[in-house]
């Protein structure tokens, strides 16, 4: 569905990925890993059309999608989580979950101003799809909240929920539980479980090894800017480069 | 009781008492549903009676001078509070329109009311012209690129004497008629401008609660996030920027005709910034406290002689003061840190 192809990234003359190349298939998840620095925020960015890659190109369901802008690339149906959250402090949580709809809400401001009846039918369906979308995380109790007072766990949730309220064809994951603790942490790899379930395609950035090793179909290692390893979870776990490029590493500081 | 459900808060209410709902409590779920057109229709209802216990025309004349700079806060304050933008230029349209009614109506001798409409679409294309390059900037760079755009403006007013008539201003314009009716007195012109105030009210309001409102909130939360969520950025920015062009330049050309004489002081850069003000003490974001941040600038002379002396020093103060301790504005900061304490208050409860 999604397919990488030979992507480049240079930050000034420091190459920050190099000819990276893979696939994500429809209906799986494919965690990406690999040590600090490896690149892969920069991937996820020059997927979601935040960073232009330098070179390579992305394949979107046969479109090229490789230097759209990122809201373009949002409306092909890529929907993303940030690392450091984005939620928006002002809004409440409800509709922090709204704007994940905002594709369709409708484009013309001069029809959002008049406020014709169709609009105010799509805005109340709108509504009701999002109060779906935060039962589905368990934060309907907090829908009228503003955003800034949740808790850590909450907004990552409430950015999932986000995420996942436009039905995206792909979500792109970035570090979904970082700063977690383990019970939560559960709880959002129940929540991703459920999402492979409903049918989605998710690309996750992630370090926790026991997240991506339980829930991942593909794992993608980079190093280095640099693409070692694609495989099951099973075989990456064996693979002789990846031990040594990152869980061996590992081990040697635990 | 499939569409009461879309409230959050009530929804819960709903659906344990879904046949039980008091009458007392339908009704004050009816006024939870339609809170906004009840406040606006309440306004309008105040606005429609007052002159009747306000006849000097003197605070009648103040009334109308909030009603215009409404029309243009409310803009402005959709371009700072909801593109997140800033602009300290906008007195530069506000008097383009004032100017351009002016001239079109007595140098040119033209009907008024086209007039005023074609000179806000010219009003809007510069908008364009000026907001494509200069919203590549943020921050600091795009409020000096702004500024600069209103000095040119005043510049221009000021100097094309044949024009504009230089320093002394313009004076003459006839009132606004409608069909053999003047709007040539202070309660006439009431209704005439707070009917125009309430509409782009009604519009702002309208705008914020649909999806593009959303996209737009989303863009002053943060830029990346919001370009992630499918917002066009650049376009919105440009298209916030004009829309708000236009509203000034409507206002100018109701504040010509109103006043029947314009200058070019009344457009320089001090009335941008008192425009900002007027947003800030409203709150960003807040289409409400644009009404509020209108009226309190406007009258704020009018309670204290010491503030219109010291105006420029007063308004400056104001300024630092809300900016340093309520960055969201003063009327919003104050709601939104009694929201987040009652919603602290409820985690509290709700962990213990």
């Amino acid at each position: 569905m999604l397919q990488l192809e030979g992507i480049g990234k240079r930050f000034g003359g420091l190459p920050a990925l190099d000819d990276v190349s893979f696939k994500v298939p429809r209906g799986q998840v494919t965690a990406l890993i690999g040590p600090n620095g490896a690149g892969k925020s920069t991937l996820i960015n020059c997927v979601s059309g935040i960073l232009q890659p330098t070179s390579g190109q992305v394949t979107f369901v046969r479109q090229r999608i490789t230097g759209e802008p990122a809201h373009r690339i949002a409306r092909f149906g890529i929907a993303r989580t940030f690392q450091n959250i984005k939620l928006f402090p002002r809004l409440t949580v409800l509709e922090n979950v709204l704007t994940g709809l905002t594709c369709e809400g409708g484009q013309s401001m001069c029809m959002a101003m008049l406020r014709l009846p169709y609009l105010r039918h799509r805005e109340r369906r709108l509504r009701l799809r999002a109060m779906e979308a935060l039962d589905r995380f368990h934060l309907t109790d907090k829908a009228n909240w503003p955003a800034e007072v949740l808790a850590y766990g909450d907004k990552k949730r409430v950015e999932l929920a986000r995420a996942t309220v436009g039905n995206p064809q792909l979500i792109l994951l970035d570090e979904p539980v970082a700063g977690l603790n383990a019970e939560e942490t559960a709880a959002v790899a129940e929540q991703l479980k459920r999402l492979r379930i409903g049918g989605y395609t998710l690309l996750l950035v992630e370090h926790d090894m026991e997240l991506v090793m339980d829930i991942a179909d593909q794992v993608v290692v980079l190093d280095s800017g640099r693409c070692i390893a694609t495989g099951t979870p099973d075989e990456i776990r064996h693979n002789p480069l990846v031990l040594e490029a990152y869980l061996g590493r590992m081990d040697a500081t635990a | 009781m499939g569409v009461k459900n879309q409230n959050g808060r009530l929804s819960t209410v709903v659906t344990t008492n879904e046949r039980k709902m008091t009458s007392k409590q339908k009704l004050l779920y009816f006024i939870y549903l339609h809170r906004t057109g009840l406040a606006v229709t309440g306004l309008s209802l105040v606005l429609l009676v007052y002159p009747l216990f306000q006849d000097n025309p003197y605070n009648l004349g103040l009334s109308n001078l909030i009603a215009i700079y409404v029309i243009v806060v409310l803009g402005l304050n959709l371009f700072i509070g909801y593109a997140g933008q800033i602009s300290l230029g906008h007195a530069a349209f506000f008097g383009l329109g004032a100017y351009g009614s002016a001239v079109g109506t007595v140098t040119l001798d033209l009907p008024a009311w086209p007039t005023m409409l074609i000179v806000a679409l010219l009003v809007a294309l510069i908008a364009l012209l000026v907001g494509v390059p200069a919203l590549r900037l943020s921050g600091h760079y795009l409020a000096m690129a702004t500024l600069g755009c209103n000095i040119v403006v005043h510049t221009v007013m000021l100097q094309w004497d044949e024009v504009t008539g230089g320093p002394s201003g313009f004076s003459g314009v006839p009132p606004l008629t409608l069909g053999g009716f003047a709007f040539d007195d202070e309660i006439r012109f009431h209704y005439l401008v707070w009917s125009f105030a309430l509409l782009s009210l009604l519009l702002c309001l309208n705008l914020v609660r649909s999806g593009v409102g959303r996209g737009l909130a989303a863009l002053a939360g943060d830029e990346t996030a919001a370009a992630a969520l499918g917002v066009d950025t650049r376009r919105a920015k440009i298209k916030v920027f004009v829309l708000s062009a236009a509203m000034a330049s409507l206002a100018g050309s109701l504040f010509a005709h109103c006043y029947g004489f314009v200058s070019p002081d009344s457009f320089g850069i001090f009335t941008s910034a008192d425009m900002v003000i007027m947003v800030v003490i409203g709150g960003m974001g807040s289409v409400w406290g644009s009404l509020i941040g209108a009226g309190f600038i406007t009258l704020l002379p009018e309670w204290m002689d010491i503030f219109d002396s010291y105006k420029d020093f007063v308004h400056g103060g104001i300024l630092v003061l809300v900016l340093m301790f309520l960055p969201q504005g003063l009327i919003t900061g104050l709601l939104e840190q009694i929201k987040i304490k009652i919603a602290l208050r409820r985690r509290k409860d709700a962990a213990a």
